[in-house]
């Protein structure tokens, strides 16, 4: 009997036809763009004009995307990491580990040593879609990836946990003009990375490994990266892309289907419409029109260039994606426009977009100018433009122009969402989106490149659609396997394209502005950025407030505009951007070079533009650029730095004992490194953290979805074991200390529980002892005699008298560590009111002074002259806070107390620290938030992760301080 | 300064108030909404499913806060929405734990939902045993709480003894139908007052074993699953996208450890509290006396399953304790704590080796209890087969279920070799003379 394989993948679909000797005679290998059962009819019939004398087949079917179609047609399913297994075993000799990289899919399966599977979860980043993604993102095809990808010289670290993150990296390199084979290469690294850090969790990889599947069949690059972070040689056997298919056809079904009755049966069944649907975006093309002509009224108008002479005024949008310009007249009328797709580099698109303009308008002279923009300061100096804009300020300037009392802006533009309100002509609350729920607009793009259309038929074709895909609202990268579920149910493009609309619409609004309903963005509502050009999207938006927006005709350019605009109405018109001759005369290189002036060590990429001007990119500090430090600094975050890295380890007779500078030991460290010094060890603390300790770690995180901080604990461990020390400790402390402004004093779980996590994942632990008991400070008797019968075990000579006053004077020197702190807190403080210097409290957790954690945010503060405080240095000056919800973590009870207390002081402004993944969060930052505006005034939050792109933390600290210098303004006026 | 003011529960409400409660176990919630009107509340467990309840979820909770507190919400407001109640005379009752993990915030995020979604008036019940909130229409009688202790065990021995008969009966619809016919009877009980003194327990506990015993079975080879988790996603279908009916109908045979044991671990850890962190001595005692009622009842119902027949019966609950010795430290006791990866071992030791350990997406607990501590059970257990499985508005069924097929299908290949492995012992002839042990067959 001839046996059948299909493996319908996410993307793809393979097929092979296997004969009783399990020879493969045939084999296939494409995409399906969803349409799976015409596929499968077009694949079935060709193997039955190959085999006309065959009628009965073994056929099974496997893949994610195929289980619907098996349910249907009642064909045995075979899961595919099983179906894997079983042709690995058949077709490779003695393998070891198989890595198999799918569309959405990522495996690595342990064949010797105990068979073991591990997928990834909801999360589709290292995988082919997410290197489809960064392909498109660099406009390059992905043989010229990994064509690029052979002559690298450098490569950066790429955050890999998925393709948002991963965007926010590669962007600003693109924007600063780095090299291309670096970062292709980059991204090859960062899928191995993913796949290492997500799926081993600790169990190493070795012996003979297979690579499978898709990307590393076609990607050289990508098994070489894999073959030198690995350290092995593996191999990419003959037929890599069938083994799923050949593993379902070897699995015993014994299920005979004759080809011709089941080729019957597909063209017969009807498209079933079993997935959730939800209303249709137009229920008619008359309401289709209609809508249309509304929204063509809102215009600006556009006047031609050749009859124009005289002043111009430059506005250009640097976007994430795209590249926008316009150049204005007196009366704000449009002259001239460009919007386009940066290919990566913004910057010889605007020198072409400029010198155009000077030949074919040699009457129109270019008075002033203004960039905005991620790429804004790149853009700035490149060209000398005249001033930079925060893009909130260009977006608000250029809707006023459409809707002088506009209450609310969104802004939708390729990786970004940003939003904002307008309150008595002052921009109040900005929301951005996280890095979860960017890459909208992109991610748009990106879906209709994959299902095989250009984005504009995609848009057009979600206008018809009858029933639009209910695809949820989570990050839209997970967005994947939803569709991946609607096309298994049938869904068509049509519905496809418009659920994605209405998803992008829906994250919009509840993920990154949680809007409950139009009331709560106001009444005159502008949207606006390329993304809502898609009248789909701009329907959806409109159906699900339940109220009419206003799209300008220009919604793609408002940034430019805002820009241009802005410049226009500046007292000073200096015109210093390049003429004519300089733009001729314009070259661009770049250069990477490390930075080594502190211990960051910045990848620094240096531009060049021709007349000894350059730019620097990739800092987090201004040190590189002005080679200087603040002299009058105030940055908490570098004090408690300086004060924890004072306790150094002292020779003991004990031996050593490792602590791991982590977590709540940013806090807690002064007590265990007293205590413990005093009993005669030689206490080693790890260094903070940094992105080798990161790295160190990443295959022992059991849980890609926890938080970076608790991840960066394993690097620490991995580095106290490299110290060869005797014990290390790391309590487990449910309870934190209790400060009496709560209504409990619980440490969150993870910073409760995670020793439990270090001592079952760390594999290397066994070569120390690891002392995690669980300990509380409520009663420190209890913890004198707790510490005395743990180390009383191993050293006998130990004395309870002897913990007893170790623990009291680690309690006594915890509190002078507090205090030295809190004495700092108010000292700023009282520097902020004297001499009126404008001070942020950046609200977090203890540990976010960790510079790996913050990514320089305090150095950013710091180097905008604006005094840094943090939330333990100055709750001591206020007690507990009456609050809507249960107050019940010691850390976070400081955060409700300080925005209380702040709220009433001048200058002082506060921005919440928020580790992407903390659960707690998403309950203190409402909360916290509430405090704030309760008191007029502005929430900020910022989350922060393994990103290490300060670009967008900058736009939102500028738009905060512009916000707060626009609200004292009118405030003076008043 | 408080901007979201508690609406007080009050005696008059009592009268003609409808109480609105999410589900989550349905034979638990059953019988608890019976005891609730017999006790004057007109208690209402709520049914409605579907997208509106995930979206209103969406719409009015922080999206990142975990999904039982998503959906818990969501179906209550989703409730509200229907038209069904009149949304004056309406009250809303949640748990609130009192743990350090986010679910003892629920009831505070329930209060802002209900604010934003113009349901402000209406007033929210606490349920809870650590004395958070209380209500002066709201009181539990002591008599009330010994029939709730009731409800646990009878609640746990009804599924129990139905996931062990539901695959294998002959008749299908036979199983539920018993489970119908005690749900109906134990409320008819408990109306009259009876059915929670210990002989009365004794007396119901060996006829409930004995009708399901009585049920026709046909003894099949069936993968045996376990199911443990998050206590919310872990029962509720809502939550768990049917999870118990998806193995179901994949053939297999599912065991979840009930809720008797996890009530059981929140009392215990008042103890343990005392223990290692010196926390109050008077509530580690009183906490103490409370668990010896509890394991007596625990006891009760053990026993009846193992007197009276052959199913298996769980292990008592100080015996988990001791389960997790060298997996994870007593000391971790927040969201589902020790006890879950003691319910892992325990299934594993009761032939239950495979698992699905289901959790929400970015639960913070079960990081730790869950995924965390896993390979310390494998140290111990190499043939465990576990799988975590994570839940939230984003994550789709295929995908789930597709993780799920996979641990099923090394399942299988495991039942088969075991069997293989058993025939080539040569004991054949135990077979043929039908002497099979259960996790064979």
């Amino acid at each position: 009997m001839m046996k059948i394989g299909l493996d319908v993948g996410s993307t793809t679909l393979k097929c092979v036809v296997m004969d009783q000797e399990e020879n493969l005679l045939f084999s296939s290998y494409e995409r399906h763009y969803s349409q799976i059962k015409e596929k499968t009819i077009t694949l079935l019939e060709e193997i039955k004009d190959r085999f006309p004398h065959v009628d009965t087949y073994y056929l099974s079917i496997s893949g994610s995307a195929g289980m619907g179609l098996a349910q249907r047609f009642d064909i045995p399913f075979i899961q595919e990491v099983y179906a894997t297994r079983l042709a690995v075993l058949k077709r490779v000799e003695n393998p070891d580990v198989v890595i198999e990289l799918g569309g959405e899919d990522a495996k690595i399966l342990f064949l010797s040593g105990g068979m073991e599977v591990r997928m990834n979860g909801s999360c589709a980043g290292g995988t082919g879609a997410f290197i489809d993604q960064m392909a498109t993102l660099m406009g390059v095809n992905l043989t010229e990836l990994n064509q690029l990808a052979k002559c690298y010289d450098k490569t950066y670290t790429i955050a890999s946990r998925c393709g948002v993150f991963a965007k926010t990296d590669i962007q600003p390199l693109l924007n600063q003009g780095a090299n291309k084979s670096d970062i292709s290469k980059s991204i090859f690294n960062a899928v191995v990375n993913q796949t290492i850090g997500g799926l081993a969790q600790g169990r190493p990889i070795k012996g003979n490994v297979v690579y499978l599947g898709g990307p590393l069949t076609f990607f050289s690059q990508l098994r070489e990266s894999f073959n030198s972070v690995l350290e092995v040689i593996g191999t990419c056997p003959e037929n890599s892309l069938y083994f799923v298919a050949m593993g379902t056809a070897l699995s015993h079904t014994e299920k005979r289907i004759d080809l011709k009755e089941l080729l019957n049966k597909l063209r017969t069944a009807e498209d079933i419409k079993e997935f959730g649907g939800v209303n249709r975006l137009f229920s008619s093309d008359e309401e289709y029109i209609k809508f249309k002509s509304r929204h063509d009224k809102e215009r600006i108008s556009t006047i031609d260039p050749r009859s124009y002479s005289g002043n111009g005024y430059l506005g250009i949008d640097a976007g994430s994606t795209t590249i926008k310009a316009v150049v204005i007249d007196e009366d704000e009328n449009l002259i001239a426009s460009v919007y386009r797709h940066n290919q990566g580099n913004p910057i010889p698109l605007i020198r072409d977009f400029l010198l155009n303009f000077h030949k074919d308008y040699p009457d129109i002279k270019i008075k002033t100018s203004a960039v905005t923009g991620y790429g804004e300061e790149l853009v700035k100096n490149a060209f000398n433009l005249d001033y930079g804009v925060v893009e909130t300020i260009a977006h608000y300037t250029a809707a006023k122009k459409y809707k002088e009392n506009v209450d609310f802006i969104i802004d939708i533009g390729g990786q970004d969402i940003k939003c904002f309100k307008i309150r008595d002509g002052l921009i109040d609350s900005i929301f951005l989106n996280e890095a979860c729920s960017s890459g909208c607009g992109s991610f748009l793009q990106t879906f209709a490149e994959a299902l095989g259309y250009s984005i504009d038929e995609f848009a057009k074709l979600g206008i018809h659609a009858k029933n639009p895909v209910d695809l949820g609202s989570r990050c839209t990268v997970f967005m994947n396997s939803s569709v991946k579920q609607a096309q298994k149910d049938g869904a068509t493009i049509a519905d496809i394209s418009a659920g994605l609309s209405i998803s992008v619409i829906k994250n919009a609004l509840y993920k990154v502005i949680r809007a409950n309903s139009a009331k709560d963005l106001g009444e005159n509502i502008v949207v606006q950025g390329g993304t809502f050009y898609n009248d789909s999207v701009l329907k959806a938006f409109e159906d699900e407030l339940g109220h009419k927006v206003i799209r300008p005709n220009i919604s793609g350019l408002m940034g430019a505009y805002g820009a241009a605009i802005y410049c226009k109405n500046q007292n000073e018109h200096k015109g210093e951007h390049l003429d004519m001759v300089g733009l001729e005369n314009f070259s661009h290189n770049v250069k990477v070079v490390l930075c080594n002036l502190c211990e960051n060590n910045c990848r620094l990429t240096v531009n060049n533009f021709g007349d000894g001007r350059k730019f620097i990119g990739g800092n987090r500090c201004e040190r590189p650029i002005k080679n200087k430090t603040n002299e009058t600094s105030y940055n908490i975050f570098d004090e408690k730095l300086k004060l924890l890295s004072e306790y150094k380890p002292i020779v003991g007779r004990r031996g050593s004992i490792g602590i791991p500078m982590a977590l709540n030991m940013y806090e807690l460290l002064p007590f265990w490194h007293t205590l413990f010094t005093l009993l005669d060890f030689e206490v080693i603390v790890s260094p903070f953290s940094s992105q080798d300790i990161y790295i160190k770690g990443q295959h022992t995180i059991p849980s890609d979805t926890i938080c970076f901080p608790a991840k960066l604990v394993h690097g620490h461990i991995e580095y106290l074991l490299d110290k060869n020390v005797d014990k290390i400790f790391y309590p487990c402390l449910t309870y934190n200390i209790n400060e009496k402004r709560g209504d409990n004093d619980f440490n969150c779980p993870v910073v409760a529980y995670y020793p439990e996590v270090i001592a079952a994942n760390v594999g290397r632990i066994k070569e120390s002892k690891f002392i995690f008991d669980y300990l509380g400070f409520d009663n420190l008797k209890l913890l004198v005699e707790r510490i005395y019968e743990i180390f009383r075990k191993e050293h006998k000579d130990l004395r309870y008298n002897e913990v007893n006053l170790a623990v009291y004077r680690a309690k006594k020197e915890y509190e002078n560590y507090m205090s030295k702190i809190q004495n700092k807190g108010k000292d700023f403080l009282d520097i902020s009111r004297m001499e009126g210097k404008r001070a942020i409290v950046l609200a977090g957790r203890p540990y976010h002074i960790d510079p790996e954690v913050n990514h320089g945010i305090g150095k950013l503060l710091d180097e905008l002259g604006i005094i840094v405080l943090s939330e333990d240095s100055i709750s001591h000056l206020s007690g507990k806070t009456k609050t809507d919800i249960l107050n019940q973590w010691t850390y976070h009870s400081r955060l409700y107390s300080v925005s209380e207390y702040i709220s009433k002081l001048d200058n002082v402004e506060l921005v919440q620290l928020v580790s992407f993944g903390c659960g707690l969060d998403a309950i203190t930052t409402d909360e916290v938030k509430a405090i704030l505006e309760e008191n007029n005034k502005i929430y900020t939050q910022i989350k922060i992760d393994e990103i290490t792109n300060l670009g967008a933390v900058k736009i939102r600290i500028r738009s905060l301080l512009a916000a707060i210098e626009q609200r004292e303004r009118e405030m003076m006026m008043v | 300064m408080s901007r979201v003011s508690k609406v007080e529960f009050t005696k008059e409400m009592k009268k003609n108030y409808t109480i609105l409660c999410p589900d989550m176990a349905p034979i638990h919630f059953n019988l608890l909404e019976r005891v609730f009107k017999n006790n004057g509340y007109n208690l209402v467990v709520l049914k409605n499913q579907g997208t509106s309840v995930v979206e209103e979820g969406l719409k009015n909770v922080h999206n990142d806060t975990c999904y039982p507190a998503l959906l818990v919400i969501g179906q209550m407001i989703d409730a509200l929405n229907s038209g069904a109640y009149n949304i004056h005379k309406v009250a809303l009752m949640i748990t609130q734990t009192g743990g350090g993990c986010r679910a003892s915030n629920y009831i505070h995020l329930l209060r802002k939902a209900l604010i934003k979604g113009g349901y402000g008036h209406v007033p929210v019940i606490s349920l809870n045993a650590a004395g958070l909130e209380k209500n002066s229409g709201f009181k539990i009688p002591l008599k009330m709480l010994k029939q709730a202790v009731a409800i646990l065990a009878y609640g746990d021995l009804l599924m129990l003894l139905d996931n062990q008969v539901k695959p294998y009966e002959i008749h299908r619809g036979d199983s539920k139908e018993n489970v119908e016919y005690w749900l109906k009877y134990l409320g008819d009980e408990f109306s009259r007052s009876m059915g929670v003194k210990t002989s009365c327990l004794r007396m119901n506990m060996e006829k409930i074993v004995r009708s399901f015993n009585a049920i026709p079975m046909e003894k099949k080879n069936k993968v045996k699953v376990g199911i443990v988790g998050e206590i919310y996603v872990k029962f509720s279908s809502l939550g768990n996208n049917n999870l118990e009916e998806f193995l179901y109908n994949e053939d297999c045979e599912v065991m979840i450890p009930g809720l008797l044991g996890f009530i059981m671990y929140t009392v215990e850890n008042g103890v343990i509290d005392h223990q290692l962190y010196g926390k109050g001595k008077i509530k580690s005692i009183v906490m103490k006396k409370i668990n010896d009622y509890l394991g007596s009842v625990e006891g009760i119902m053990i026993d009846a399953v193992k007197k009276y027949s052959d199913f298996t019966a769980p292990s008592p609950f100080k015996h988990l304790k001791e389960l997790v010795d060298e997996v994870v430290g007593l000391g971790c006791k927040m969201g589902e704590g020790w006890l879950l990866p003691g319910e892992i071992v325990e299934l594993i030791i009761k032939g239950y080796d495979n698992i699905v350990c289901t959790q929400p997406f970015g639960c913070l607990p079960n990081q730790i209890v869950g995924k965390g501590v896993i390979p310390n059970i494998k140290k111990k257990h190499p043939e465990a087969n576990i799988v975590p499985i994570d839940y939230d508005p984003g994550a789709t069924k295929v995908n789930q279920e597709n993780r799920i097929k996979l641990m099923l299908a090394v399942a299988r290949e495991k039942m088969n070799e075991e069997y293989i492995d058993y025939i080539s012992k040569g004991i054949e002839d135990k077979i043929n003379n039908g002497n099979i042990p259960a996790n064979i067959l």
